[in-house]
């Protein structure tokens, strides 16, 4: 297919054959990165700016390597580093990279909308690294290249999403993809963090962790994120465990070869067990490890100029 | 002298049970029986004669913020708009809690303003919700009602013992009905559409908590609560029934919560954000009930100007608040266009309703009266270019809107303050 867009924003934005090419393309790259020579000059003489206006250690590093892998020239910007703390607005930050020639700005904000906001006044593209609780596109399409690594496909595979819904923007771009490629979701959680009305993005809401996971074919574990909470969500840390924490008892009772997957950074002990975290069934770092070619994907689609065969 | 003579419109004037195409006479800025001799004509055939409307919630922002708006754009804004008169909100700096502030605003007024302006004092010192301020003497100084708009009195103490001085000076409170622990950092309504985009909800019922508050605090003081700008189902129903065993309550409701919904805010686009937010369809049509049946008694814009440097930022960080005063008549008529409202039922909404809510000598076409007029055309089609505004901010979610209704002439106290002789 052709690619037409320069901006990634939301996995809601695209339409199912847009969400496939990207995973198809990723495979590509997966390929770069098994090399000696881990590097292709798809991005040569670009430069991307690594706008990180809210602290990530996980994706920043990724997407840092994505572009080094594609040949194109980096440089970050952290929340203490940038003059938005001097209080420059978005919108003039935006303007001073775009006056410095940026290619590719990729984005971390804790406004949802932030992304769109850029990619709505400026030439270069705009990659969503996560904008407060709306999106985190390449974390979703990671999610989906994982599972389609593993079970080799998506549709009608059932994934259960579980923590943390209402201030995840994993959660939303997860919900949004696999539904878009026929996945049934499940959602499941604190019911004050877990509202009904995700019923109208077509999930099914349950509240017992046992229901919730019995015939998932995925366990997706979101953190408890404390820092985009109003304090009065749940009672404790201690009583999330308790209640939806992932114990082996619990996963000893899902489908055999039910995947458990998780955004990172874990929190041992508390959404899962540690010993969980590092089970065979567990695929928290092959998903690290796919995020470096999902992301390769997505900047090269958007900011490339190639195909990807002669890139790659 | 100001004297005129207006002839052939259709004058409604409810204070005085007219709906008839009759002439209005002006001599020496007031209503009289008949002509001034030599007064010049002004034809308004096929047009719609009003009292001077009046708007009681607008935010002129002088003193302390004239980059967002001063007394003479914002009055200007009204005079385009077919408003004779507007009461300003007190949330200024330094707030209107003092009778200098008070004294200010009116001198301004007087000089530079083109329409009347009444001010409306703050409830607290500093809109803090502490301490009261100094209530009969902001009376004294001029204000005709208190509020501290833009924020809640929590402290339902507080409100309870405003209430009960404010009714010594039979100063009527009007409130911004906002529950701070249930809305806390929302931005938008607490719906589908703020979990989809993944903003914080401003939740309906951290407005109907206060609505219900201020209608047992009204009837334990026995005085007269205002809840301004309604925007929720929940709310228009707690009025009206409070209304109905005749509490002394009232609302107001602005064009932009019985004209768009929240769905709106799915581009981010921060010039539909405001405070009680933009609702639900369910919410829109409950607000054109109580319009329609009279539980909301007064239709008013909280205009509410802001920098294009505040606004155009992440939607989340953006100040509440929209312009209003020159699309709020256009958006009402759309109802009688609609058939929700009768014109003379939308003419009581900018006239009677609000003069017998704030006890203002206005709204009415009465021979000795100010003569505060105007004259409107409601089948005039026109687009709001927001590029033309008398504001000086451009904050409005209606820029580019094809609009049905507007005032041709605007008349303060038998001049003819809109439109302007170049």
């Amino acid at each position: 297919m052709n690619w037409t867009r320069k901006d990634l924003i939301a996995i809601q934005d695209l339409q199912p054959e847009e969400i496939v090419h990207i995973l198809d393309t990723a495979l590509t790259f997966e390929e770069v990165g098994q090399r000696d020579v881990k590097k292709v000059p798809a991005l040569r003489g670009k430069t991307q700016v690594n706008l990180f206006i809210e602290p990530s250690t996980r994706t920043r590093t990724s997407f840092e390597l994505a572009a080094h892998r594609l040949s194109a020239d980096v440089v970050n910007i952290t929340p203490t580093a940038s003059s938005i703390t001097k209080g420059e607005t978005l919108k003039d930050t935006a303007l001073n990279l775009q006056a410095l020639h940026a290619d590719i700005i990729v984005i971390r904000h804790s406004s949802a909308g932030a992304a769109k906001f850029l990619a709505d006044r400026l030439n270069a593209s705009v990659i969503n690294a996560g904008d407060g609780a709306h999106e985190h596109p390449t974390q979703a399409l990671l999610d989906a290249f994982t599972i389609r690594q593993k079970k080799g496909r998506l549709a009608g595979l059932n994934v259960t999403i579980l923590g943390d819904i209402l201030y995840s923007r994993v959660a939303r771009s997860n919900i949004h993809l696999l539904t878009k490629l026929g996945a049934r979701v499940t959602l499941a959680g604190p019911s004050t963090l877990v509202p009904r009305v995700f019923e109208q993005l077509g999930c099914r809401v349950c509240y017992d962790i046992e229901e919730a996971i019995a015939d998932a074919d995925v366990i997706n574990l979101l953190r408890i994120q404390h820092e985009r909470q109003r304090q009065t969500m749940f009672p404790s840390i201690g009583e999330y465990a308790a209640i939806f924490g992932l114990t082996k008892e619990r996963f000893a009772r899902t489908k055999p070869d039910a995947l458990i997957m998780h955004p990172g950074p874990i929190n041992r002990g508390v959404e899962i067990d540690s010993d969980l975290a590092d089970c065979k069934r567990s695929v928290i770092l092959q998903q690290v490890s796919n995020g470096l070619a999902v992301r390769m994907a997505v900047l090269y689609l958007c900011a490339g100029a190639q195909p990807v065969e002669e890139a790659a | 002298m100001n004297n005129l003579t207006i002839q052939n419109g259709r004058v409604i004037d409810p204070a005085n049970q007219v709906d008839a195409v009759r002439d209005i006479f002006v001599r020496d800025g007031k209503i009289a029986a008949e002509a001034a001799p030599d007064a010049p004509v002004l034809d308004a055939k096929g047009l719609v004669v009003t009292p001077g409307l009046i708007d009681i919630h607008v935010h002129l922002r002088e003193p302390g913020r004239s980059d967002k708006e001063t007394i003479e754009t914002g009055t200007r804004c009204a005079a385009v708009g077919g408003f004779t008169t507007v009461v300003c909100m007190p949330n200024t700096s330094p707030a209107a809690d003092n009778t200098g502030t008070i004294a200010f605003i009116r001198q301004r007024a007087a000089a530079v303003g083109s329409v009347n302006v009444f001010p409306a004092g703050a409830i607290t010192k500093n809109i803090e919700g502490v301490e009261l301020a100094p209530i009969g003497s902001l009376k004294r100084a001029g204000i005709v009602a208190i509020t501290d708009d833009g924020h809640c009195v929590q402290s339902n103490e507080i409100m309870r013992r405003a209430l009960e001085y404010a009714k010594m000076f039979k100063l009527p409170l009007m409130d911004h009905c906002q529950d701070n622990n249930l809305v806390s950092d929302g931005v938008m309504h607490e719906g589908y559409w703020s979990h989809l985009l993944g903003m914080k909800g401003w939740p309906s019922i951290g407005e109907e908590i206060i609505v219900a508050r201020n209608i047992m605090l009204a009837e334990l003081a026995d005085w007269h609560v205002h809840c301004q700008h309604l925007s929720s189902a929940g709310s228009v129903r707690l009025v009206r029934e409070a209304r109905k065993r005749g509490v002394k309550i009232s609302a107001e409701a602005c064009p932009h919560h019985f004209t768009l919904t929240d769905e709106s805010c799915k581009g981010y686009d921060t010039n539909f954000k405001m405070s009680p937010p933009l609702r639900e369809s369910r919410d829109v049509e409950a607000i054109l009930e109580g319009l329609a049946d009279g539980t909301i008694e007064v239709i008013c814009s909280d205009h509410a100007p802001h920098c294009a440097f505040e606004k155009e930022v992440e939607f989340d960080k953006a100040p509440f608040g929209i312009l209003g005063l020159e699309t709020e008549l256009a958006l009402s008529l759309a109802l009688v266009h609609k058939k929700l409202l009768t014109l003379p039922q939308l003419v009581e909404k900018f006239t009677t309703g609000p003069a017998r809510l704030l006890r203002l000598n206005k709204g009415a076409l009465s021979v000795g009266a100010d003569a505060d007029i105007t004259v409107i055309d409601p089948a005039r089609e026109w687009v709001y270019d927001v590029n033309q505004t008398s504001s000086k901010s451009r904050n409005t979610p209606f820029h580019g809107w094809s609009l049905k209704g507007k005032a041709v002439t605007t008349i303060v106290g038998g001049r003819v303050v809109w439109p302007v002789k170049q």
